[in-house]
C-alpha cells in the first residue's frame, strides 16, 4: 500500500515537473494576493503586523483551493482515473499519493514562501517561525480536505467554484488554530500558542485519518 | 396491507401518505404558533434587564434549535439513502435542506435584531454566531452540490457524503459555547441545571418549537412530494396520478 502511495505521488510529481509554470501558479497567486493587502489596507506597520497572520493563512487557504481541483481533473479527463479505480489496490492509497504530491508541489512552496510574506507584514522573527510551523501543519489539512471536495465535484461544470463553497467552511478550525498560535505568540502568550499548535496537530491527525477514506468514497460516487 | 418499516420507502406510497399528513402538519403549525405567540407576547412577563426586546427569543431560539437539528436529520436520511440505496430517504434529505437553511437564516436575522438593542451591535464575531453562519454556508454547499449534479443518484450520494463530513462540524457548534467565552450569554436552557427562566417563557418557547417543527414537516413533505413526482415522472403511477388530478 505504501509502495502504491509513493508510486502515485512520484508519478504526479513528475507530471507537475513537466508543467513547471502551471505547478507554480498557486505560489504566484499566494504572493500576489498577499502583496495586495498592504496596498489596500495601508502601509501602517502596526496594522500590518496585526493582520499579517490572518492574511497569510486566508491567502494559503485560497491558494490551496485554487489548485486542488487539478488533483483528479487531468486523470479524469484522459480516463486513467477510471483505470485506477478498477485496480485491485486500495483506493485510499491512491488518494493518499495524490494528496502527498499535491502538498509537495503546492503546499510546501507556500510554507517556504511564508517567511518572506511575514517580513512584508512586519512580523518579528519568533512570530514568523511560528507562522511557518502552523502552515507546515496546516497546509496538509487543506490538501486533504481539498481532495474530498475535488473528488465530490469531479467533472462538474461549476466544479472549481463549488470546491471553494464546500471546503472552505470545513477549514475554519484550522484557520482559527493556525492564526491563533501566531497571534498568541506575538502578544506574549507562548503557552497559549503551544496549545493552539497542539490542537492544530490533533486536527491534522484527525483529517489524515478521515479525509482519504472520504475522498475515496467520493471518487466511487462520482465515477459510478 | 401490512405496515412495515419499509412500507413508505416506495415513492408511490410515500406520496399518498405524505399528501394525507400535510394538512395536519399545517394545522399543528398554526395551532401551536398562535398559542406560542399569544403566550410569548401577551402572557410572559417583561424581562427586567432587556425589557420587551427579549421577546424575540421565542422565534430566535426555536429557529436556532431547528437549524441544527434539521442538519442532523438531513445527514441521517442522506446517509441512510446512501448506505441502503433507499431513494426515498435520499429525496427526503434533499427536501429538508432548504428548510434548514431558512431556519439558519431566521436564527441569524433575529439574532441581529436582538443584538442591536441589547448589545448595541448587529453582529459580533462570537463563537456561536460564527458557527451558525458556517452552518448556513454548509447548507448552501449541500444545496449547491446536489443542484449542480444532474444525475439524481450521484447527487444524492455526493450530498450524503458532504452532509456526513459536515456533521463533524455540528458538535463543534455545540461545544463552541464552552471553547471561547465572549459577550454572548450562555445557553438559555440546559437539560441538567434547573431552568432559570419564568415557566411561561419556557412554555412559549416550547410551543413555538413545536410549531416550527410541524412547519418543517409540512414543508419538507410537500417538497419531497414534488421531488418524487419529478424523479418518477416516467412511471405509470405518476401518469395515473396526473390523470386523476386533471379530472
Amino acid at each position: 500500500m505504501i509502495t502504491l502511495l509513493l508510486a502515485v505521488a512520484r508519478r504526479d510529481l513528475l507530471l507537475a515537473r513537466r508543467r513547471r509554470i502551471e505547478a507554480l501558479l498557486p505560489l504566484g497567486f499566494f504572493i500576489v494576493a498577499a502583496a495586495l493587502f498592504p496596498i489596500g489596507v495601508g502601509p501602517e506597520p502596526q496594522t500590518l503586523r496585526q493582520i499579517g497572520p490572518g492574511v497569510v493563512w486566508v491567502d494559503a487557504l485560497l491558494a490551496a483551493m485554487l489548485s486542488v481541483t487539478q488533483m483528479f481533473a487531468s486523470d479524469h479527463a484522459d480516463g486513467s482515473l477510471e483505470q485506477m479505480l478498477l485496480a485491485p489496490q486500495p483506493l485510499v492509497a491512491l488518494v493518499g499519493g495524490k494528496v502527498l504530491a499535491h502538498w509537495l508541489s503546492t503546499g510546501l512552496p507556500l510554507v517556504l514562501a511564508s517567511p518572506l510574506i511575514g517580513l512584508l507584514f512586519n512580523l518579528p522573527a519568533p512570530a514568523i517561525t511560528m507562522l511557518v510551523l502552523t502552515l507546515a501543519l496546516g497546509t496538509p489539512i487543506l490538501s486533504l480536505l481539498g481532495a474530498v471536495g475535488a473528488a465530490l465535484t469531479l467533472g462538474l461544470r461549476s466544479g472549481a467554484a463549488l470546491v471553494f463553497l464546500l471546503v472552505l467552511p470545513l477549514t475554519v478550525p484550522a484557520l482559527i488554530f493556525g492564526t491563533g498560535a501566531v497571534v498568541a505568540l506575538d502578544s506574549g502568550l507562548p503557552g497559549q500558542a503551544q496549545a493552539h499548535l497542539s490542537l492544530l496537530g490533533a486536527l491534522l491527525i484527525l483529517t489524515l485519518l478521515g479525509a482519504p477514506p472520504a475522498a475515496a468514497a467520493a471518487l466511487r460516487i462520482s465515477l459510478d | 396491507m401490512t405496515l412495515r418499516l419499509t412500507t413508505f420507502a416506495a415513492p408511490s406510497r410515500f406520496y399518498a401518505a405524505a399528501g394525507l399528513l400535510v394538512p395536519w402538519c399545517w394545522a399543528a403549525t398554526l395551532l401551536f404558533g398562535l398559542a406560542g405567540l399569544t403566550v410569548g407576547f401577551a402572557v410572559a412577563p417583561t424581562d427586567f434587564q432587556q425589557g420587551e426586546a427579549y421577546r424575540i427569543i421565542f422565534i430566535h431560539v426555536p429557529a436556532a434549535w431547528l437549524s441544527m437539528l434539521i442538519y442532523l436529520v438531513m445527514a441521517f436520511w442522506a446517509a441512510l439513502g446512501w448506505m441502503l440505496n433507499a431513494r426515498m430517504a435520499a429525496m427526503y434529505a434533499r427536501a429538508l435542506a432548504p428548510t434548514g437553511a431558512l431556519f439558519t437564516l431566521i436564527a441569524l436575522w433575529t439574532g441581529a435584531l436582538w443584538g442591536k438593542p441589547t448589545w448595541g451591535t448587529w453582529w459580533v464575531w462570537d463563537a456561536r454566531l460564527t458557527s451558525e453562519f458556517i452552518l448556513l454556508l454548509m447548507y448552501g454547499g449541500y444545496i449547491a452540490l446536489t443542484e449542480a449534479i444532474d444525475d439524481p443518484r450521484r447527487a444524492a450520494n455526493a450530498g450524503a457524503l458532504l452532509a456526513l463530513v459536515g456533521v463533524v462540524n455540528v458538535p463543534i457548534i455545540y461545544f463552541s459555547v464552552r471553547w471561547w467565552n465572549t459577550l454572548h450569554q450562555g445557553s438559555s436552557i440546559s437539560l441538567t441545571a434547573a431552568p432559570r427562566m419564568a415557566s411561561t417563557m419556557l412554555t412559549a418557547m416550547l410551543l413555538m418549537t413545536l410549531s416550527f417543527w410541524a412547519y418543517s414537516f409540512a414543508v419538507a413533505l410537500m417538497r419531497a412530494r414534488a421531488i418524487v413526482l419529478e424523479q418518477e415522472a416516467d412511471t405509470d403511477w405518476v401518469r395515473q396520478q396526473a390523470r386523476r388530478e386533471d379530472r
